[in-house]
């Protein structure tokens, strides 16, 4: 099997042998709770609770926008009531979840790439393996099952931010009252929305902490190759917030 | 017992490592003398697996460090103390913290965890800092914080890597005292990796000179001081000519993370 592989592309026994190693390593870092179990609360923490005040303020104004746009839209084609539906609808599927990981990518994924990506070019990371520990499990795991926990609190948080947010410009800047802004947002609203805005939010969370870790444990150098490999960590993430965007759409929405 | 069997490591076409055989015995320090980015670092980084040779084989204790299984490598790393050139101490982590992190790991009590410790920082003198930040303290204070949690595990083998470089003549020679006092104390085999003459000559049961990627000459303290090999006699005193100065300028590229 191996010489079949090898011989239609030399490349791709390489790359199944990359695959299935990486596979191996992150099921035996999983497998050792006892090391990275301690350390999630503390990253849920500064990952999740600290990041909260930058998704609350996307969101606040997001939602301020929003009201603004959908009355400029609806006012005198449908019934008022229209932009509470837009602001709930719109928040809670799509700008909560997508905003708030975009930020998300550039605060957490950031501090986790030039965080990891320091301790390797400071030997931090080798002293580790020294002192026996797998860096998988003691700096990777943790984030990235905080980051998956925390994103979408974050994000329900932001969402509900956004929702407040669009009410209070729509019955202070537009001529709506609270009970129709109440009515459009109750009219379209389906359990779907809440869930589908937090699995995808979830997966964000996974992606971009994933992103910065990995791209951390590949920094080289010194400043340089943790500048880049920080830079690199928030492309791969916002990147992977708009593929992972579209996927969910493509399997939730059909 | 550590030995390097034909080790050939190179990175990109910089040749590191060519046929590197050399043993390190039990109870023993033998230190590694060479000019810098002669592969010192990276032959030590091949003993606890940081590296793989690209032939050639590195067996600690009877195993090849290349075989072993994950299981194999952790428990083999914890039975070998390693200093970095830089420290490497866990900078949002205090001084007892760090050498907790060892020590964490090895099923210990609450009492010997605390007592070793209290051991390592009295044997580095350094029982005051235990709560300082690694950012607070000096190079050579954030060296000896290294040495104490590298001794903290009580280890077979201690590997020094640079252990003086960067400090100044006293601090040097303070580093070189607590290198010989822990060999005293604890019979541990130790590996040193040092272009600094002082250090080796201080420390030094035996002497290996690395050069082009492998051992030029082995021998005691003594057999050093008066060799009458051009290379090595260059490199002791500290002289240009006699070295191959072109060869050494090449060296200087950097080991990838």
């Amino acid at each position: 099997m191996d010489h079949l592989l090898a011989r239609g592309n030399p490349g791709l026994l390489d790359w199944v042998e990359r695959v299935g190693s990486s596979a191996r390593n992150a099921w035996r870092a999983l497998a050792d709770v006892p090391t990275w179990a301690p350390l999630v609360v503390g990253q849920m923490r500064r990952l999740g609770v600290d990041s909260i005040p930058i998704a609350l303020f996307i969101a606040l104004f997001t939602g301020i926008v929003l009201a603004l746009l959908s009355a400029t839209l609806f006012i005198g084609a449908v019934p008022p009531y229209f932009v509470g539906a837009l602001v709930g609808k719109t928040i809670m599927m799509e700008l909560g979840p997508v905003l708030t990981g975009m930020a998300l990518a550039g605060r957490v994924g950031a501090n986790i790439a030039a965080e990891i990506g320091t301790m390797r070019v400071t030997e931090q990371v080798d002293a580790l393996e020294t002192l026996a520990y797998d860096p998988l499990s003691f700096l990777v795991v943790p984030r990235v099952i905080a980051g998956t926990l925390m994103f979408p609190v974050v994000t329900s948080l932001a969402v509900a931010g956004g929702v407040v947010s669009g009410w209070i410009a729509a019955i202070n800047l537009l001529d709506l009252t609270s009970p129709e802004f109440f009515k459009g947002l109750r009219m379209f609203y389906e359990g779907r929305d809440i869930w589908f805005g937090l699995v995808k939010s979830a997966s964000f969370g996974t992606a971009i902490t994933l992103a910065g870790c990995l791209m951390g444990l590949k920094a080289t150098g010194g400043a340089e190759g943790v500048g880049s490999v920080t830079m690199k960590a928030v492309v791969l993430g916002a990147m992977s917030i708009l593929v992972l965007d579209a996927f969910w759409a493509l399997v939730l929405l059909k | 017992m550590i030995q390097f069997c034909d080790v050939r490591k190179r990175f990109g076409d910089h040749v590191v490592l060519d046929g590197f055989t050399l043993d390190i015995p039990d109870g023993q320090t033998t230190v590694i003398i060479g000019a810098s980015g002669a592969g010192k670092s990276v032959a030590l980084k091949h003993i606890v697996g940081l590296l793989s040779p690209d032939f050639g084989h590195v067996i600690v204790d009877g195993r090849d460090v290349d075989e072993m299984d994950r299981v194999e490598l952790m428990d083999m790393r914890s039975r070998i103390g390693y200093v970095f050139q830089s420290a490497a101490l866990f900078d949002s982590l205090t001084v007892e913290e760090n050498i907790l992190m060892g020590l964490n790991r090895r099923g210990l009590d609450r009492a010997t965890i605390e007592e070793r410790v209290s051991w390592s920082l009295d044997m580095v003198e350094l029982g005051v800092s235990a709560d300082s930040m690694p950012s607070e303290l000096s190079g050579g204070m954030q060296k000896r914080v290294g040495i104490a949690r590298a001794i903290a595990v009580h280890p077979e083998y201690i590997l020094y890597d640079e252990p003086t470089t960067g400090l100044d003549p006293v601090t040097a020679g303070v580093m070189n005292d607590l290198i010989a006092h822990i060999r005293e104390e604890m019979g541990t085999a130790s590996v040193v990796v040092t272009h600094d003459m002082r250090t080796a000559f201080a420390v030094a049961d035996r002497i290996a000179m690395l050069h082009q990627g492998r051992v030029l000459q082995v021998g005691t303290v003594e057999e050093f001081r008066k060799t009458t090999d051009p290379i090595v006699r260059a490199f002791i005193e500290g002289r240009a000519s006699g070295l191959d100065l072109s060869n050494i300028m090449t060296q200087q590229w950097q080991v990838p993370s």
